[in-house]
């Protein structure tokens, strides 16, 4: 996909509405449109955290091996969401494994390529980081509201 | 609101007969019962039903509204009262107060978007609002139910959650907080499903029922896609013994749950949930 149709997907996306626009011609340059097909990994446990997924169709797993138990589900993410935040504190490497479950269409963002432009220009870092706390906040908000396990019955 | 005509003293409950019990999950029951008389229920309401020598308790009611026939109702064993309610056998007979409580908004929605947020046993009192929006589906915009449920093994209505999520007019979206092999749907909190639902913030009216932290977060997440709190309806639980108003034993701030709620709109009840013990 041509750069400018990834400005355009980015402009309309929830997460980056509102970032100026010079912002977003810099993040769309590290992009790239990829698919998967149902069953593929998008990435493992332990790789190098190359590359941000931001999801535009499907639904992606997030799973941890348990020996003798196989995958366990966390948490899945689905059309408008993003995937792995491990590109942004070193060592920057994967802590879970990401299996599409359907096929799946969504823009990667070259990890290295984003972090180099952040690192030369702060004010672009400042407005990516702005972007992306909003996901690490609801992960920690929603993960806390998993953990109460709501639904069980009160004894 | 439909009033409860029963008979003349509303603490005196009536006979109730249990037609069919389904056994929905290992610790929950859908009883369908009959009682001379009933004159049906709005959305949202509660009946009181009480096990003789052992008590009463409020359950909501979980049927459609368009048969009068029969009153449906789901219970979970969690307690004393619940345990011996969801022991009753086809044929069984036990008392049976109501209906009571303001229901659900469901008329105020039409022509409007709606979303469904339920979690858990939630899904039970908000079931009515659902056969309302398929018997009637022309009158309303978008309709997306969001459910939330502890494992794949503990989905309610499982096979009716099914039949939705193959209508096209219906948009049904099923998240577990802990998934399994064979679980290939969403895992995560109900909340999280909002964020990618498809619905016009402006000319929406929710409605949201489940345990109440769930509720509170729902709520939030509906102000953060752009709701009015107005728009949002939630039903509360709290100890009930008269359920008419009479008792206090539901206070909730200035209102009483049985009598002024269950429903209660989120601009109302933001602040009084900030009120811990409350
Ligand atoms: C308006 C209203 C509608 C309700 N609708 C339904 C319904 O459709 N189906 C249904 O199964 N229940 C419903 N409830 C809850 C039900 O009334 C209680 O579960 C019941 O009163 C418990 O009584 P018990 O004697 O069995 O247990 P108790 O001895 O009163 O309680 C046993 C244990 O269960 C816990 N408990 C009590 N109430 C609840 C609750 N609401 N949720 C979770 N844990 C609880 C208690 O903290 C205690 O630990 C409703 C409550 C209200 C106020
Ligand atoms: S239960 Fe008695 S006042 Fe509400």
């Amino acid at each position: 996909m041509a750069i400018h149709g990834l400005e355009a997907l980015l402009r309309d996306h929830p997460r980056f509405r509102g970032m100026p626009e010079e912002f977003i011609r810099a993040v769309a340059g590290c992009g790239k449109n990829v698919v998967f097909h149902k069953g593929d990994y998008l990435f493992h446990e332990g790789e190098d955290a190359n590359d941000i997924f931001m999801i535009r169709e499907g639904l992606v797993s997030m799973e941890m091996d348990a020996p003798g138990a196989g995958p366990q589900t966390f948490l899945t993410e689905t059309a408008g969401g993003m995937l792995g935040l491990s590109w942004l504190i070193p060592p920057y490497t994967w802590t879970f494994d990401a299996r599409a479950r359907t096929d799946i269409r969504a823009l990667a963002f070259d990890a290295t390529c984003l972090r180099d432009k952040c690192d030369a220009d702060p004010a672009l870092g400042y407005a990516v980081m702005k972007q992306f706390m909003p996901v690490i906040v609801e992960r920690l908000h929603d993960t806390r509201v998993q953990m109460l396990d709501l639904y069980r019955a009160r004894s | 609101m439909l009033a409860p005509d029963l008979h003349t003293d509303p603490m005196v409950p009536v006979l109730a007969r249990v037609t069919r019990r389904i056994h929905e999950l290992s610790d929950i029951v859908t009883f369908e019962m009959e009682v001379d008389g009933w004159q049906g229920f709005a959305p949202g309401q509660f009946n009181m039903l009480s096990v003789f020598g052992v008590g009463e308790v409020p359950i909501s009611i979980s049927g459609p509204l368009s048969d009068r026939s029969k009153i449906i109702h789901t219970i979970r064993d969690v307690g004393p009262v619940s345990h011996a309610l969801c022991a009753l056998r086809k044929g069984a007979v036990l008392g049976l107060r109501g209906p009571y409580g303001a229901p659900w908004p469901v008329e105020a929605a039409r022509g409007r978007d709606v979303v469904v947020v339920a979690g858990g046993l939630g899904l039970a009192p908000v079931r009515p609002i659902l056969y309302e929006l398929i018997e009637n589906r022309d009158r309303y915009g978008k309709v997306t139910l969001l459910y939330g449920a502890r494992s794949p093994r503990e989905i309610l209505f499982a096979e009716e959650l099914g039949q939705w999520r193959s209508r096209l007019d219906l948009g049904v979206e099923v998240s577990v907080d802990r998934g399994d092999e064979h679980w290939h749907g969403h895992v995560g909190v109900v909340t999280g499903l909002l964020r990618a639902a498809d619905f016009d913030p402006a000319n929406t009216t929710a409605f949201v029922c489940g345990p109440e932290i769930m509720m509170r977060f729902a709520a939030n997440g509906l102000v953060e896609a752009g709701m009015a709190a107005t728009d949002i309806h939630l039903s509360m639980e709290r100890n009930m013994q008269c359920g008419i108003g009479l008792c206090g034993h539901c206070q909730l701030g200035p209102v009483f749950v049985c009598k002024d709620g269950p429903v209660f709109d989120w601009a109302f009840l933001k602040p009084l949930m900030a009120v811990k013990e409350l």
